[in-house]
């Protein structure tokens, strides 16, 4: 294990942190705040820490898989840690468990909270719990690789440990021009829907924040009833770029090299936009008694689909309330959850059809033993590997899910509750159902269950298995 | 730069591997999908799985916007065909490996039909490199610029040497010799040195010179230039051949031990000055009887690196000749480095440093005319070859009468087969291919050698 190499990169990372909190507090100032202060604590001890950690740099710039992953986990778990200093600091949020649950909340772009009551707090530290969002949606060692003059190849391990979907490429051969594109589209993106959300009349700090819970898929919101309040327009614009950053960010450089033909034919593109109209169209129809007018029923059914599909989590509606049939409808989008390589949580929109059609593949072969079948995607045999890790991808995701079901349910709420807390926490979308509804928050779980949750929400942020890989003997053998 | 290269085999690892150190954005084209991410995982490149010649792989490695496209699978017809359509899809300069010595005999009017930019054979390569060093031992380093009709030699000056506190002006002049001293590197330090230079020992120099011309400088500077009068090859492979071809038409008798009988009266054929035996050479008594002891030079290219470098251990231990050795796995060079060998030749390092040095001078030069490129003294200083294609501002003035910058050096003219170590008075002209020595790295074109 390069140990000196691990202690680097996450120097770094906190000093981009830190670097990320100056905006907060900007804001502070702007709002004249307290919270500043915290801020600006925080910033001096990330500073000065990661300063220490990079002082020496490391001679051995070599990543291997194992690094990859560890890597990876390390600094999601620092990066959260850290992100909780102004929370705790500033005496917003004291408790420090409620604080790491918040920070993990929003790093991995969950959006689920402890908060009672929202809009009591700082304008400063709302402003951060967003953007902790923004940071963690594309992925901060992403981040880090664009601007850091890392080592050589081999730091392809860290975009695979930290980049989500069964088979990631590089958009262009060289890492860092690979992580600059997508930073550029993910800003560029970022930016206009801040412009659209400022045409249709929100305020500039509404629309900041909201953008960037948007961007990440995240869902935290400045309000108490999320989006409920705004205007439709200002909804409908959310719902757009929901869905659009759930799309896998590939698809998007496809678009700017002028490869059209290869966008359409995209087969998760096709899937991702048919399972949304379709579960958008069922449940418009099962919720049409609510709202006596068809189209506030699509409105209303469109967004939540948009939200919860794509793990971000906004509420315009307690769909708590609405019938059994279109709840249903939401659990399973949120376990579908949105394309590989977005933004957003889940299984991904690739798995299910890798698995779909090799479920196929095998019905086949079990009738015709003798016939030979291979599973394709866009076009191109997909690689026995690719489907042997989504294969373990599912294993692994059943079981994390039932044990945390498991350990969630000591705390005696009903099955619903305990069953879609895990879900909104390992898809990373932020609300479930019953307890944990859009209009309630995670409060009243207990110390364990909390626990559970952090778990769960950075184990589903970088797909598990470099989560699960530190607790494997093996990795941490000489 | 953007480079294409088809075939992860052992040459197309080299070259990435350096490529990608260079700063160049490389995507890599092979039909195994493993190799393809092993590639990725190792390197800063993009795979992607497919036929080289395939136009739907060529498109998805970025075909339309690269500049290079570098052909090197196994297959030299695959080759062929991968640079024509590279050729067809995008504006690029293309490199082929051609390895069948038919088509390699063709290798000029190929690559002018074609319009293929380099046309590159391993086994040749190797073999031109050990045939320098037989010619003169004990250079360190020997490069060559049109078409291996001029050369450029790195050699350290020897204490008590002649040349030690001799001006550069004095070699021609008390010596007459016809060479030019281009480059010197004393300590950390390098000149370009003028006419009242003064060598000193240790220093070490580089010269341009024709190779036969250099040898007379050597003689009378006393240095032995050694030029081994025989040698015996082990191993009657391509390399052979080829090394056989050229050593035989300078005179230098050749001896090739090879245990195929077939391969061997393929050879004769083929050969008909070469002693063939037909023997295994591993055979001591057989080495012993060939003349092992008397040889002035062996070289080892059987396919078998163990066989190799264990011939060449014995030789060395037993004789005085110079060894030359073929391995092909240099991965283990700390191994390597510690055994008692004299040069070791790796003809995938070869082709790739060629390789590597043609897209030197293409980045140099982004749609200029610079030929060929090396690295005289890494980052210090470099010589350039250029062809003039138009009349300009250098053309047809004598060189006193051009306004030159500091530290820079005409060093050779090449008219029409025939080398001229410019003075003042000559001049250059269309057609012409000039070798500019220089230690302002970035040269683009000749006319840049102009100051103002």
């Amino acid at each position: 294990m390069n140990y000196k190499l691990m202690r680097y990169v996450i120097g770094w990372l906190i000093i981009f942190e830190s670097v990320f909190m100056f905006l907060s507090a900007l804001v502070a100032v702007i709002y004249r705040e307290k919270a500043v202060y915290s801020f600006l604590i925080s910033m001096g001890i990330g500073l000065l820490a990661g300063a220490l950690l990079i002082v020496r740099k490391p001679k051995n710039k070599s990543i291997h898989a194992k690094e990859g992953f560890v890597i990876v986990s390390i600094s999601w778990v620092v990066l959260s840690i850290y992100g909780a200093f102004p929370f705790v600091l500033s005496e917003n949020i004291p408790n420090v468990l409620n604080a790491v649950f918040e920070s993990v909340s929003g790093f991995t772009t969950t959006g689920a909270t402890i908060l009672n009551e929202i809009e009591t707090l700082e304008k400063s530290i709302l402003f951060w719990r967003s953007f902790t969002h923004w940071i963690g949606g594309m992925g901060v060692l992403v981040f880090i690789m664009a601007i850091l003059p890392l080592a050589g190849g081999s730091n392809i391990y860290l975009m695979k440990a930290e980049s989500t979907g069964p088979d990631i490429n590089k958009l262009v051969p060289r890492m860092k021009n690979t992580a600059l594109i997508l930073y550029g589209m993910y800003f560029g993106l970022t930016l206009v829907e801040i412009f659209l959300l400022l045409m249709a009349g929100m305020n500039l700090y509404d629309a900041l924040t909201t953008a960037f819970s948007t961007a990440g898929t995240g869902g935290f919101a400045v309000k108490n009833d999320s989006l409920a309040g705004y205007s439709p327009a200002i909804q409908n614009i959310v719902t757009i770029f929901m869905i659009l950053f759930g799309v896998n960010f590939n698809i998007y450089y496809m678009i700017l090299c002028k490869k059209l033909k290869n966008t359409i034919l995209n087969t998760e593109l096709k899937v991702y936009l048919g399972i949304l109209a379709a579960a958008t169209l069922a449940v418009a129809i099962n919720i049409y008694h609510i709202y006596e007018n068809f189209g506030t029923a699509i409105q209303q059914s469109v967004f939540q689909i948009a939200s919860i599909m794509s793990s971000t989590g906004f509420a315009t509606t307690d769909f708590n309330l609405w019938p059994e049939f279109s709840k249903m409808v939401l659990v399973v989008v949120m376990m579908i959850g949105a394309c590989a390589g977005s933004t957003g949580g889940g299984i991904k929109v690739s798995r299910i059809v890798i698995l779909g059609k090799s479920l196929i593949k095998e019905l086949e072969i079990s009738v015709h033993p003798r016939n030979i079948k291979k599973v394709k995607l866009n076009g191109r045999f997909i690689e026995h590997e690719v489907i042997r890790s989504v294969n373990a991808f599912m294993v692994a995701y059943i079981a994390v899910f039932a044990i945390s079901t498991l350990l969630i349910s000591l705390d005696n709420f009903d099955f619903t509750s305990s069953f879609t807390a895990v879900a909104a926490m390992i898809n990373n979308t932020g609300p479930g159902l019953e307890a944990v509804g859009p209009v309630e928050n995670f409060a009243k779980f207990s110390v364990l269950s909390k626990c559970v949750c952090i778990f769960d929400m950075l184990a589903g942020r970088l797909e598990l298995f470099p989560l699960l890989i530190l607790f494997a003997p093996t990795t941490w053998k000489k | 730069m953007r480079i294409i290269i088809a075939g992860c085999g052992k040459v197309g690892q080299a070259l990435t591997e350096q490529l990608t150190k260079e700063e160049n954005e490389i995507t890599v084209i092979d039909l195994k999908s493993k190799i393809v991410s092993e590639m990725s995982n190792r390197h800063d490149v993009m795979g992607v799985v497919g036929n080289g010649a395939s136009h739907l792989a060529q498109a998805e490695a970025g075909i339309e916007k690269a500049d290079l496209f570098i052909a090197v699978t196994g297959s030299d017809e695959l080759n062929l065909l991968c640079c024509l359509l590279a050729k067809k899809a995008g504006d690029c300069q293309t490199i082929a490996r051609i390895r069948n010595p038919e088509y390699s005999a063709e290798a000029n009017f190929i690559k002018e039909e074609l319009g293929l930019a380099m046309v590159i054979n391993p086994e040749y390569a190797a073999a031109m490199e050990i045939a320098r060093v037989l010619r003169f031992p004990s250079a360190i380093k020997i490069d060559t610029f049109a078409k291996g009709r001029i050369e450029l030699l790195k050699f350290r000056v020897q204490e008590d040497s002649v040349l030690g506190n001799l001006t550069v002006m004095d070699i021609s002049q008390r010596l007459h010799c016809d060479i030019l001293v281009c480059a010197v590197e004393r300590g950390d330090e390098v000149f370009i040195p003028r006419g009242d230079f003064i060598l000193r020992e240790k220093d070490i120099v580089a010269i341009i010179a024709e190779p036969k011309k250099a040898s007379d400088f050597f003689k009378k500077i006393g240095v032995v230039t050694n030029q081994v009068k025989d040698t015996i090859i082990v191993g009657g492979g391509n390399i052979a051949y080829y090394l056989s071809h050229t050593l035989l038409s300078t005179g230098i008798k050749v001896k090739i031990i090879d245990k195929s009988m077939e391969r061997c009266e393929r050879l004769l054929e083929l050969l008909p000055k070469a002693d063939v035996i037909c023997a295994n050479a591993s055979d001591k008594g057989v080495l012993e009887e060939e003349g092992m002891y008397q040889t002035q030079s062996f070289v080892a290219v059987t396919n078998m690196d163990e066989e190799n470098i264990l011939l060449s251990m014995l030789v060395k231990k037993t004789s005085d000749a110079k060894v030359v050795t073929k391995i092909n796995r240099v991965d283990f060079n700390e191994v390597i480095g510690g055994l008692d060998l004299d040069t070791i030749i790796c003809p995938k390092n070869v082709t790739a440093e060629y390789i590597v040095g043609f897209v030197r001078a293409m980045k140099n030069s982004m749609g200029s005319n610079v030929e060929t490129l090396y690295r005289i003294i890494e980052n210090k200083a470099e010589a350039l070859e250029f062809i003039i294609r138009k009349e300009s501002e250098v053309t047809g003035k004598p060189l006193v009468q051009l306004k030159i910058k500091k530290n820079i050096l005409v060093a050779c003219i090449y008219r029409q087969r025939q080398v001229i170590v410019p003075r003042g008075y000559d001049e250059m002209r269309v057609g012409d291919s000039v070798i500019i020595v220089t230690t302002n790295t970035g040269l683009k074109n000749i006319e840049d050698i102009l100051g103002k």
